[in-house]
């Protein structure tokens, strides 16, 4: 592979990178609002206390944060923070770090977006193709409206509908949470099914709502496809039609899909976070709605941060994939 | 020609293009007989059907098209009446198709050798991988292309070179009769000159009979044995290439023959008045009778037959009488 | 390979005896094959009418809010889509819910395919160094996902100053990319072509050939923009108000939601606290998509049935 195009993307990578981390910083500092003095005062609220020195206190821990350094100054801090892996404590949890909060709910969000991502990329790819297949059943082809229309409905308000019909009224699958209440993690047999019976609706609801998008993309690649030359000509050389579907048609219809995937992470993830939200899940999602809640604003720059590096990071990744599978690419100056 | 029997015989083969504004006959009953190692020249404007009939005969006539009879034999199996698994083993085994546009027939994403491999694997299953490389390598050579093809992607070779690569898979299996449809005409000068070389070659090697179709007199000139001339879906003369230069019969063929410029009167630019007609609605009788300087009353009403002539040479003309004599020609000449 | 010459003399012998329709008889006409478009655009105009007809019947400026009326009642004449938890009648919340959201979602369009007309424009008509900064700005935030960052946006305002509008505003900061991208490239193609040179050949002043030239050929995907700006507009400020970001105050149909689920609405049975928020906002997002595939259609002429 070609340097000059891994370092064009490591550039990219980093540019992007640079750009959101300047964001995140810059943007709440542009308000007027104080997270600190802000959390003084939901503390001494709630518990009906409010220590003496109060205003002393304030300022201690906006020197222990940076907080009454220049700007720039801070910059640099954060930006060194960020390159480390240092986002910061959490304010409501404090002492636990933004980077614990957000690495112990990561294992759950990660499991529940790839699996969906792969079943829904699967499957809908393979549906898309066998849409735009001449010698496909019907049934198949008549699939395509309906999951169009899924499509267009977001994740969340899909769950939404499955919590009511299939949680609420069949009273099949659990409401929400990971798992059921009262039950300690621990990884017998029998929470393990606990938990996977606590991710079937999410992972329809992500489902549901991201299968028509592939099979709709597959299917309008698909009928490109098959007008192209090669397709053609492997028919004239007397392939059976699987060959033919399998090595000619597919192999070169998913590599734009591929593209797709990669520049569909980012709604994946947020459609993923807010599933979360709505299920209760202990993921970045769920933390990241608790954070709102209770005004955890370094949770909250922290997550984002966070989603927006591992995004870039995914692409990146992609980028690296791509020229291994479409031989054009790999020789590209 | 030194076997009696013919390789490839087509008998009455029609195709009709069902559209929204009609029915469009492509093809309509279109004869013909090819012997083992003969070289025949199909030629006629663009849309006249000549690319209809390679697919016809391949049996790749895709919908709105639909193939409404007729025979097409390879020595004694009609492929038309072969279930679709056998026609499948008859492409590239019995006959095979070269296509137009190389520059897009071969899979952007697979080696040349895999796609050389995987025709070779679907025909000959039992073949064993050593042979199936041998193979490979024995049909890049015959086209004069250097081993280390086998191992490139489509992306890396030039025209010419993607244009033998085709030829070679076209003779993996060592059909008995190699259509090659328009070979040449995305290529230039130098490199045309190369490709009709190779298929040249290769047909002496193999023995096949070819069907080279296109529109190029000059290039058929240099390299066919017989001419036929198609018209919106018939064929109005099939002659032996010289005598199609010479002395064409058809006023077709006449016209084709005089339209190619030659050095002696350079910027007079003959052509054929008149439009190709419509295929959905096709002038009664003789089709070309609207541009025809012969027209006589009859070919207004009834189309002429194609007459087997007693030197070999075909015409459907009225013109010409049930020997295929011309009518208003001395007895002696026509007897020569 | 094989050309069919359709000279169709059926066709001219129509046309002799052919009085060409009126205008209004050939849109009804096409919109009677577009049916995509006739649905989607029959939905929202049906949400529109209940929304307009609701303000008018029912005072929403009261029953929308907590403390109106007894809470958590179930559907029942007296309250046909039943009230929540703070005491809010649930057919005033629909009323006006469906109009602030519908107006977030036309505010942060117009804006996002406003400016994406102007950059993309701009960026593609002079060319240099003007499109590669617009160009290189446009390339590097499209992989950041506007949502999150919106996210810290809204965290950082405070709340209680978030009307509709603020939220609108915020909603379109980032709604921009998109649009410059589609409009650059389309005036790009249009740039190049034959008829906008011989425009200029003909004396066009630059500012004449943006008006009467290009515009009107980028309008079918000004349009499609739009709806779908629209979409995504809607789309980010739903998401905002369904994790608390939103202007909690307001009816909006993210924030009723939010508010359902924090008082745990299914858990406690009343579950119709969540859904006609839930199916009134599927119903918006299904009708643009459909008239966003009916001016697929339309501005496609490949994809256009022919009648």
């Amino acid at each position: 592979m070609k340097i000059g195009y891994l370092i064009r993307r490591l550039l990219f990578l980093f540019a992007v990178v640079w750009v959101a981390a300047t964001l995140v910083f810059f943007i709440p500092r542009l308000s007027t609002r104080n997270p600190i003095r802000e959390r003084f005062a939901e503390i001494a609220r709630s518990t009906g206390f409010a220590p003496k020195d109060l205003e002393q206190i304030i300022a201690a821990y906006e020197v222990k944060f940076g907080l009454n350094k220049p700007l720039l100054e801070q910059y640099v801090e954060y930006m060194g923070g960020v390159l480390r892996g240092d986002l910061g404590p959490s304010l409501t949890r404090f002492p636990v770090t933004v980077l614990d909060l957000i690495l112990t709910a990561l294992p759950w969000t990660i499991g529940l977006l790839v699996v969906t991502t792969l079943i829904a990329f699967a499957l809908g790819n393979l549906l898309g193709a066998l849409a735009s297949w001449p010698r496909s059943p019907a049934f198949i082809k008549g699939l395509m409206a309906p999951l169009m229309m899924l499509q267009a409905i977001p994740a969340y308000l899909l769950g939404l509908l499955l919590i009511f019909f299939i949680a609420f009224r069949l009273r099949l699958l659990p409401m929400g949470g990971a798992y059921s209440q009262g039950v300690l993690p621990s990884f017998t047999l029998e929470f393990i099914l606990d938990a996977a019976r606590h991710q079937i609706l999410p992972a329809i609801s992500l489902i549901l709502s991201s299968v028509g998008f592939w099979a709709l993309g597959m299917r309008g690649m698909g009928v490109t496809i098959q007008g192209e030359d090669y397709v053609t000509f492997a028919e004239h050389k007397g392939l059976n039609p699987f060959t033919i579907f399998t090595r000619y048609y597919m192999r070169n219809a998913l590599l734009p899909q591929i593209t797709g995937l990669a520049l569909a992470f980012g709604n994946i993830i947020v459609s993923g976070v807010l599933v979360e939200q709505l299920y209760g899940l202990p993921g970045l999602g769920g933390v990241l709605g608790d954070a709102i809640l209770k005004n955890d604003y370094f949770v909250i720059y922290g997550i984002t941060l966070f989603v927006i590096l591992a995004i870039a990071i995914l692409m990146f990744l992609m980028d690296l994939i791509y020229p291994l599978l479409d031989p054009r690419i790999r020789y590209e100056s | 020609m030194t076997s009696t029997k013919p390789v490839l015989r087509v008998i009455d083969l029609q195709v009709s293009y069902y559209t929204e504004a009609g029915r469009a006959l492509a093809l309509d009953r279109a004869s013909l007989e090819l012997y083992p190692g003969e070289k025949l020249g199909m030629v006629g404007e663009s849309g006249c059907g000549k690319s209809t009939m390679a697919l016809a005969m391949m049996r790749m006539i895709k919908p709105p098209g639909r193939i409404e009879g007729g025979q097409v034999f390879i020595d004694d199996i009609d492929l038309m009446t072969l279930p679709e698994a056998k026609m499948r083993k008859a492409r590239l085994s019995l006959i095979s198709y070269i296509p137009q546009g190389a520059m897009n027939s071969l899979n952007p994403v697979l080696r040349i050798e895999a796609q050389m491999r995987d025709a070779i694997k679907e025909h000959l299953p039992t073949m064993r991988d050593a042979e199936v490389q041998a193979r490979i390598y024995e049909a890049l050579e015959s086209v004069e292309l250097r081993r280390e093809v086998a191992r490139m992607y489509p992306h890396e070779l030039s025209g010419g070179m993607k244009q033998r690569v085709c030829i070679a898979i076209g003779i993996l299996l060592g059909p008995k009769v190699i259509i090659a449809d328009e070979p040449t005409s995305a290529l230039d000068v130098v490199t045309q000159r190369q490709v009709m070389e190779t298929l040249d070659r290769i047909q002496k090697q193999l023995g096949a009979a070819m069907i080279l179709i296109g529109h190029d007199m000059g290039l058929m000139a240099q390299f066919v044995d017989k001419v036929a001339v198609m018209y919106a879906g018939k064929f109005t003369e099939i002659s032996p290439v010289r005598d199609i230069f010479t002395n064409p019969l058809h006023p077709y063929a006449r016209a084709l023959i005089e339209s190619l410029p030659t050095l002696n009167n350079k910027g007079v630019f003959k052509g054929i008045p008149g439009l190709a007609p419509s295929l959905i609605n096709r002038p009664p009788g003789c089709t070309f009778h609207p541009r025809c300087p012969e027209a006589m009353e009859i070919c207004k009403s009834v189309p002429p037959a194609l007459i087997h002539r007693w030197d070999g040479r075909q015409v459907a003309c009225y013109l010409y009488d049930h020997d295929g004599r011309r009518a208003d020609e001395p007895a002696a000449v026509s007897a020569r | 390979m094989t050309q069919i010459t359709i000279a169709s003399p059926q066709a001219q012998t129509r046309s002799e005896r052919y009085q060409h329709p009126s205008r209004l008889t050939l849109t009804l006409r096409y919109l009677r094959r577009n049916k995509s478009l006739v649905i989607g655009l029959a939905i929202a105009l049906a949400l529109a009418l209940f929304s307009i007809v609701g303000s008018l019947t029912i005072d929403t400026e009261k029953l929308a809010y907590p403390l109106a009326v007894k809470p958590k009642q179930p559907p029942s004449p007296e309250y046909p889509l039943g009230t929540d938890f703070f005491g809010r009648d649930m057919l005033a919340v629909m009323v006006r819910g469906v109009w602030q959201t519908a107006v977030i979602g036309l505010i942060a369009g117009a804006i996002g395919t406003g400016v994406g007309v102007v950059l993309g424009f701009l960026s593609a008509y002079y060319g240099g160094a003007v499109d590669t900064l617009i160009r290189g700005i446009t390339e590097v935030l499209l992989p950041i996902p506007a949502f999150l960052i919106l996210v810290i946006i809204a965290g950082s305002i405070d709340r209680r100053s978030v009307t509709i509008y603020t939220m609108a505003l915020i909603v379109s900061l980032l709604a921009w990319m998109g649009p410059t991208r589609i409009m650059r490239a389309q005036v790009l193609s249009l740039k190049e072509r034959l008829f906008v040179n011989v425009a200029k050949l003909s004396g066009m002043g630059n500012l004449e050939i943006v008006f009467k030239e290009i515009l009107p050929n980028m309008l079918p995907f000004i349009l499609a923009s739009f709806v779908s700006g629209v979409f995504a507009g809607i789309f980010s400020s739903f998401g905002l108000s369904v994790l608390g970001l939103g202007p909690l105050r307001e009816p909006l149909i993210g924030n009723t939601i939010w508010f359902a689920q924090q008082q745990a609405a299914f858990f406690n049975g009343w579950w119709w606290w969540p859904l006609w928020p839930t199916l009134a906002l599927i119903l918006i997002f299904v009708s643009l998509t459909l008239i966003n595939i009916g001016l697929d259609e339309l501005a496609n002429p490949r994809v256009r049935r022919t009648e």
